[in-house]
């Protein structure tokens, strides 16, 4: 069975997940990119749309139609979510979201964020942006259309999106921290053990 | 001058580049997915399925990075409409940012604005080689995603840190940045005298076909102990730990500098997507 996530989210929905868990999520998410940070942290400027319990997703989508008959997602994957670590605390203190939605992991500071607010980082498969977008069943609105089609500020109504892997829990833990500490202990036996054999030299 | 027949002939290369995955990287993922042992990793490439089949039906593409459009052409001198290719080349770009729609992603560099049909200076990327006698004109097409290319870089090493300094480079870049390349990945490896050269020659490695070797066996050697180590990390399938984690890793070199050896490095995701297509000059 699936397990759902439907917003507003409370801090007892989410409190007993843990990292490597697999949701959907239901309800109301906004996208942000790297501008749509800079504009609510550096330029103190919030969405009128009010995303206190909803989702945030590192997300640049494409979107067919216009403002007059609505707007199609034809596709929505993910991001990079360590782009927007700079500013993620704050997105958090300010908007009040309660889920963020990304691709690859995030920094400490996150991490501490997720702690301290009860606050979840969830993966979307990168690049599979088609499964993304029908999952989306309404684009709600837009903001900010001066950042351009990828860096608005879209606010979708999802149904079961997903799958959603938890890569930052409430604990504070930190699935991509875990696994890069193991990756990079394993890169150094598999480059002592190729560098073996690639000493090319004249002779 | 925009030429009609050849811009519409590039549309249609574009959308079928941005809609279907090549053969070779399609097979490679297939097989993948069948030898994956863990369960996270098994339920990606369920989803990436998915998302192809779905991208299919829709005639749509399969991710929403479209990319920076970027063309490689092998033209013949003797190519009747030379003159019309990279007009028709921005022409395309424009339709089909609206028709397929691709997402605008040319940022035009110190405006920092988008420019909203993916064309802007140098925009899309053209590379020429001419090939004398030829009547011909040979479009390789590749759309370069951002997250994937977030992984390049190339740097000069000092040639007694040798080709052990440039496997250490590779690993230490893919280790640190490929979780976010969207793996499986395609891994290319330039080897030359400077940065330019070495990153040039590595993009051309990561646009050969996976299951082509270098012809050197030293390097052929070496791309398949490239490949089988960065299995070994086990990054897997988007980076969620897994049995495998590149498609493959090509070598491409030239002869370098007694005082340098550079390396330059190129990444491609499991969304790689290149086509070509070759266009006769009596056929236009
Ligand atoms: S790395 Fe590739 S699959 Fe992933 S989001 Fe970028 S273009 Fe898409």
């Amino acid at each position: 069975m699936r397990k759902i996530i439907t917003t507003s989210i409370k801090d007892e929905d989410i409190r007993d997940l843990k990292i490597g868990d697999i949701i959907y999520l239901n309800g109301i998410a906004g996208t942000a990119r790297d501008d749509g940070h800079r504009r609510v942290v550096e330029e103190n400027r919030l969405p009128d749309f009010d995303l206190n319990g909803a989702a945030v997703m590192h997300v640049g989508p494409i979107v067919k139609g216009n403002k007059e008959n609505g707007y199609e997602i034809v596709a929505a994957g993910p991001t990079t979510s360590r782009r927007m670590e700079m500013y993620e605390r704050e997105f958090i203190e300010k908007t009040g979201v309660k889920m963020i939605i990304g691709k690859g992991g995030m920094g400490k500071k996150t991490t501490d964020a997720c702690k301290e607010f009860g606050v979840v980082h969830c993966v979307f498969p990168g690049g599979c942006a088609v499964t993304a977008a029908a999952a989306v069943e309404k684009v709600l609105g837009v903001e900010w259309e001066d950042l351009g089609m990828p860096e608005a500020f879209w606010i979708l109504k999802l149904k079961e999106f997903g799958p959603l892997v938890v890569s930052i829990d409430t604990n504070g833990n930190n699935l991509f921290d875990i696994n890069g500490k193991i990756f990079k202990r394993k890169k150094d036996m598999v480059v002592d053990e190729i560098c073996k054999h690639v000493h090319y030299s004249h002779g | 001058m925009i030429n009609e027949k050849l811009t519409e002939i590039i549309v249609d290369l574009i959308h079928d580049t941005a809609v279907n995955l090549p053969a070779d990287v399609l097979d490679g993922l297939e097989g993948m997915a069948r030898r994956e042992a863990m369960p996270l990793g098994r339920e990606m490439y369920s989803c990436i399925f998915d998302n192809l089949k779905r991208a299919k039906e829709l005639n749509c593409p399969i991710c929403q990075d479209t990319g920076v459009l970027q063309f490689f052409l092998k033209a013949g001198t003797r190519f009747p409409y030379l003159d019309d290719v990279e007009d028709s080349i921005k022409q395309a770009a424009r339709i089909s940012t609206k028709k397929i729609p691709l997402r605008p992603n040319a940022v035009e560099s110190f405006d920092e604005r988008n420019t909203g049909d993916n064309v802007g200076s140098r925009s899309p990327w053209i590379e020429w080689e001419m090939i004398p006698g030829s009547e011909d004109l040979n479009i390789g097409f590749y759309m370069a995603g951002g997250g994937c290319a977030l992984t390049g870089r190339a740097k000069v090493l000092m040639p007694l840190e040798g080709y052990e300094g440039a496997v250490k480079f590779v690993f230490d870049a893919i280790t640190e940045w490929g979780v976010n390349a969207c793996p499986p990945l395609i891994v290319g490896v330039g080897i030359g005298a400077c940065a330019p050269s070495a990153a040039a020659l590595s993009k051309k490695a990561m646009l050969r076909p996976i299951g082509s070797h270098n012809p050197n066996p030293k390097a052929r050697d070496m791309e398949e102990r490239m490949k089988k180590g960065l299995n070994d990390i086990g990054i897997g399938a988007l980076g969620m730990s897994g049995t495998e984690s590149v498609q493959c890793v090509n070598i491409e070199y030239a002869a370098h500098h007694p005082a340098t050896l550079a390396v330059g490095l190129s990444v491609s995701c499991w969304a790689t997507r290149r086509k070509s297509i070759t266009i006769k000059g009596s056929g236009l």
